[in-house]
Parts: C-alpha cells; sequence; structure tokens
C-alpha cells in the first residue's frame, strides 16, 4: 500500500519535473536543434545538383580561398587565445592578490565595464582608435615617434587588436573567480617547505587556475571563431575569416547550402577543441 | 635585509604599472568613442575640437535610427520575457523534482551556449527557407530566446536553493498547491534572480547583430541600423548612437550586479 502510494508519488514527480522543463526544452529542439539538422540536409544538397552529396565538402576543401579561410579563422582564434590569456592572466592576478579586498570587486567592475559597449560599436571605436587619423597615430606622430600616421587598421592586427580586447575581458573575469577560490593556505604550505614564491606560482597556484583559464579559452573559442562583425570592420577583405565567407555566401551567392556547409564545418572545430580540452583537463587533474 | 622591502616595493610598481596600462588598453576605445561624440566638426577624429550636442540633437530626428531603437526595444523586451518564463520554469521543474531524463532535458537546454550566434542564426535562415518564409521581426525574438533562455534557466538554477525548498514543504504541507506555491512562495523568494535574469537578457538582446542582421530585411533592430550607418565611414552620430547604447547597457547591468549580489554586502 506504502509502496504503491510511493510509486504514484514517484510518477506524479516524474510528470511535474518534465512538464516544467518541456516548454524551455522544446523551444531549444524546434529552433535550434531541428535548424541544424535541416542545416545539415541542405549542405548536403548542392546548389543545382539534384539529390543529396558531399560536393559541397570536397568543393570547400578543393577551393584554396574557402580552405585559406578556415585556416585564418583557425589562426587568429588561436592567436586570439594565447594573447588574451597571456595578457588576461596577469591583469586578473594583480586583481585578486595586489589590490586590497575592499578594492577587488570596484577594480574588476572596472576591468569589464567596456565589455557592455555595444557589440557593433565595439569595432567602430576600435577603428576610430587606429584609422590613420586616429588618436592612436596622432598621439604617435605627435610625440614625434613616427612621422606618418601608420596603417594600423583594414588588415589582420587590426581585427586581432579588436578581438583581444574583448577577451581580455572575459578572460580576466573567468580567471579572476577561480583565482579567488583557491585556497590559500596551499600558498602557504608550499612557501612553509621551502618554495620559492615563483615556485609556488609555478607548482602551486598556476595549476590549480587551469580550469578558469579553461572556461575563458573556450568561450573565446566559441564567441571569436562564430564573429563576423569585428573582422568585417576591422579586418579589411584581404584575409576573409569564415563567418566572412558565410556572408558572402548568403548575399551575394545566394548559395545557402555552401553558408551551411561553412557555417557546420566552423562547429566542427568548435566541438573538437571542446573535445580535445576536455581530455586534457581531465588526464591533467589525473 | 633592506632589499626584501625593496624587492617587493619594486614589485608592486610594476604591478600597478601593469593594471594601469591594462585599463588603459581596456578603456581607450569607450573614451575615444564618448569623447569624440561630442566633437564640434564632421569627422570624430583629433584634435577634438567640442564640446556640442548637435550629433545628440541629430540622432533623436533620425527616423531611421529611432525605427531602429523602437524595433529593439520591442525584441528586447519579448524575448526576455520569454527566456526568464521558460527559463525559470524549467529550472524550477529540474531543481525540485526527482526523474529519469533530468540531466539530459539539462543538456539540451544549456546547449545554445556552446555554439556561436551564427549558427543560430543560418539554423533560422535555413529553416524560414525551408518553411518558404520570409525573414522578420518575431523571428529575431525567437532567436534571441534560443541564445538567452538558457542563460536565465541558469541562473534561476543557481538561485533555487535548499532554503526555499524547505519553505515550499511547508506550504504544501498546509495545502497549497503547485500553482499557490509557485507565484505565492517561490517567485517572490527569487525575485530579484528573475528580474537581474530579465535585465541581462535584455542587455544582450537589444544589442544582438548576427541572428537580427541574418532574419530580418525592413523591420531592422537598433544594431543593424547603425551597421548600415557604418558604410558612411566615421561619423560623429554613431558615436553619440553608440555611447548612449553604452550608458543604457552599464545601468542595466548596475541593476544586475546589485540585484545579484547586492544582498552579500548587506
Amino acid at each position: 500500500m506504502t509502496l504503491t502510494n510511493e510509486q504514484r508519488a514517484a510518477r506524479r514527480s516524474r510528470i511535474a519535473g518534465f512538464g516544467f522543463a518541456l516548454p524551455a526544452a522544446a523551444w531549444i529542439a524546434v529552433f535550434f536543434a531541428a535548424p541544424v539538422l535541416m542545416m545539415v540536409a541542405v549542405s548536403l544538397k548542392p546548389l543545382g545538383a539534384s539529390g543529396y552529396s558531399v560536393a559541397n565538402y570536397v568543393l570547400f576543401f578543393s577551393n584554396a580561398a574557402y580552405a585559406k579561410a578556415l585556416w585564418n579563422s583557425v589562426v587568429t582564434t588561436t592567436l586570439v587565445v594565447v594573447v588574451s590569456l597571456a595578457l588576461a592572466y596577469p591583469f586578473a592576478w594583480v586583481i585578486a592578490y595586489r589590490v586590497p579586498k575592499s578594492w577587488q570587486r570596484l577594480a574588476l567592475a572596472l576591468a569589464i565595464v567596456p565589455f557592455w559597449t555595444s557589440y557593433v560599436v565595439r569595432s567602430y571605436a576600435w577603428l576610430l582608435a587606429l584609422s590613420p587619423s586616429g588618436i592612436v597615430n596622432w598621439v604617435l606622430v605627435n610625440l614625434g615617434l613616427v612621422e606618418r600616421p601608420l596603417m594600423l587598421a583594414y588588415n589582420p592586427g587590426a581585427t586581432i587588436v579588436g578581438f583581444v580586447h574583448f577577451f581580455v575581458m572575459l578572460n580576466t573575469l573567468t580567471i579572476y573567480a577561480n583565482l579567488v577560490q583557491i585556497n590559500p593556505r596551499y600558498a602557504l604550505a608550499a612557501q612553509d617547505l621551502g618554495a620559492s614564491r615563483w615556485r609556488t606560482f609555478l607548482m602551486v597556484t598556476l595549476p590549480l587556475s587551469v580550469p578558469g583559464m579553461a572556461v575563458g579559452a573556450f568561450l573565446t573559442v566559441v564567441l571569436c571563431i562564430g564573429d563576423f562583425v569585428t573582422p568585417q570592420i576591422l579586418g579589411g577583405l584581404k584575409e576573409l575569416l569564415l563567418p566572412q565567407l558565410v556572408m558572402m555566401q548568403i548575399q551575394r551567392q545566394l548559395d545557402l547550402p555552401m553558408a551551411s556547409t561553412m557555417s557546420l564545418l566552423m562547429t566542427v572545430v568548435v566541438a573538437v577543441v571542446y573535445l580535445a580540452m576536455q581530455r586534457w583537463l581531465r588526464m591533467s587533474r589525473l | 635585509m633592506a632589499s626584501v622591502p625593496l624587492l617587493r616595493r619594486a614589485g608592486n610598481v610594476v604591478a600597478f604599472g601593469y593594471l594601469t596600462l591594462g585599463y588603459v588598453f581596456i578603456f581607450l576605445p569607450v573614451a575615444v568613442l564618448i569623447l569624440f561624440s561630442f566633437q564640434d566638426g564632421a569627422l570624430p577624429v583629433p584634435p577634438f575640437k567640442g564640446p556640442t550636442l548637435v550629433w545628440y540633437e541629430r540622432l533623436f530626428a533620425n527616423d531611421r535610427l529611432m525605427d531602429g531603437l523602437f524595433n529593439s526595444l520591442i525584441v528586447g523586451l519579448g524575448s526576455s520575457a520569454l527566456s526568464v518564463m521558460l527559463g525559470f520554469l524549467a529550472a524550477y521543474g529540474l531543481a525540485r523534482y526527482e526523474f529519469r531524463g533530468r540531466s539530459a532535458l539539462q543538456a539540451i537546454i544549456l546547449l545554445p551556449l556552446a555554439v556561436s550566434y551564427l549558427l543560430v542564426g543560418m539554423g533560422l535562415l535555413v529553416g524560414l527557407s525551408a518553411f518558404g518564409l520570409g525573414p522578420s521581426l518575431p523571428m529575431v525574438v525567437v532567436g534571441h530566446v534560443v541564445i538567452n533562455m538558457p542563460l536565465a534557466f541558469a541562473i534561476c538554477l543557481g538561485q533555487l536553493g535548499e532554503h526555499q525548498r524547505k519553505i515550499e514543504w511547508a506550504a504544501r504541507d498546509l495545502g497549497a498547491s503547485t500553482f499557490r506555491i509557485l507565484t505565492t512562495i517561490t517567485v517572490p523568494m527569487i525575485a530579484p534572480a528573475l528580474i537581474a535574469a530579465f535585465c541581462l537578457c535584455f542587455t544582450l538582446s537589444w544589442d544582438e547583430f548576427l541572428i537580427a542582421y541574418l532574419v530580418t530585411r525592413f523591420d531592422v533592430t537598433l544594431p543593424v541600423v547603425i551597421w548600415s550607418m557604418l558604410r558612411g565611414g566615421l561619423n560623429p552620430q554613431t558615436n553619440a548612437v553608440g555611447s548612449l547604447i553604452f550608458v543604457c547597457s552599464i545601468v542595466l547591468v548596475a541593476a544586475v550586479e546589485a540585484l545579484l549580489f547586492g544582498k552579500r554586502r548587506r
């Protein structure tokens, strides 16, 4: 008797829990998962061809310009991850360990305030700063460091600057959040055992802050490789990145299947990075 | 031993020097943007000739910008409300009920957090064209719920703790229905989190570009209008609209911060 009551309660609980979560899950399934599956189907039906084939994928890798854009995207993203982590780590470290406790919240808040500049406007603002008549060149010329304004915008370097700016803020946030969670007694113990400050950092603090770096790096990969705005505004049109090519397929070639193929390949790259990172993190913990 | 404090002081100089340089790098574009929105001249470049408010005045007389702003507000309000509602219900279901398939449901809901907006937008575009539909503003709302609802869900899940569960149990023992518990106990208790989630979703939605660009044609949102303004080159009016968006977003984010983390300080 009690058992059936319990069973009934369990069943009711299952139905209720499922019922609450269902609308949200259905929204994602209908408006995200299903459309992505449709993209897979569309990418396998090349424009002008009848029936399904992998022709688009073959074409992508045999077209030097397309393959180059994928390569550019991977290189740019890798550079952005490395540079923004390298710049953000000391920044987060100084805030976490050198700024007095009562000022840390403010220091961190200040470090991520420009995060909330409009997405499109942020790249425009960098263009403003880096253009030949922009403030950076103006300062350089007035200080007599250069004779003529440098060509700082409309090249891959400007894209990197725009990206690094955004992701330094993001990574500072994730690394700081990680650093303040590390128990300070570990570092004290290491120093009691005779480790120097530098050795303590290398052998204790740094390894313990890997999760924060990993979260930041993964977000960087996802957001950076799929971004169209920053390279389009800052990068000039010589070295295209994959999202720019996707947009060109949609707007100029009107080739939705090829655009789907490209977006899916991009997603595969992200998935590979994710799996590799997860594997590496698990291994490093053993 | 005098060298130890000296070394530490040198270390501090390096540390705070780096901090300062970091802030300069982080704030440079925003400072330039805001400063030259007050530029008295046609180009937002040095030397600074301002100050003037003429670009802000032109902003409010620019019909396309105002239409874009209106569309952005609609999209932001609509998609944030939907995101918070769906996200909260899902979080409640997963936090309060034990059932098989919980982790699968959670994984599905969080899935869009791991993909770029380009994939979400492309998916919607392909879906639209498969059904022979044209791009439109409601599709932007749909897309923004896809990217923001997982976030609202995560925030709500983080706030539905054991403390509230006990009060909910007490209410249930006293005979309250699930609907009554939700509306009179749970929602009021985590209201700060719900409002914070709403504000966060709104700042992300009203400024989102890629999805809005892909699935609209005529009834475009503010970021898409700004995008088309960029074709005209550097212009102080773009600075002015960018500065305004920045200020609005900061106000909303400050509200989120106060609502989610203000309690700790008290």
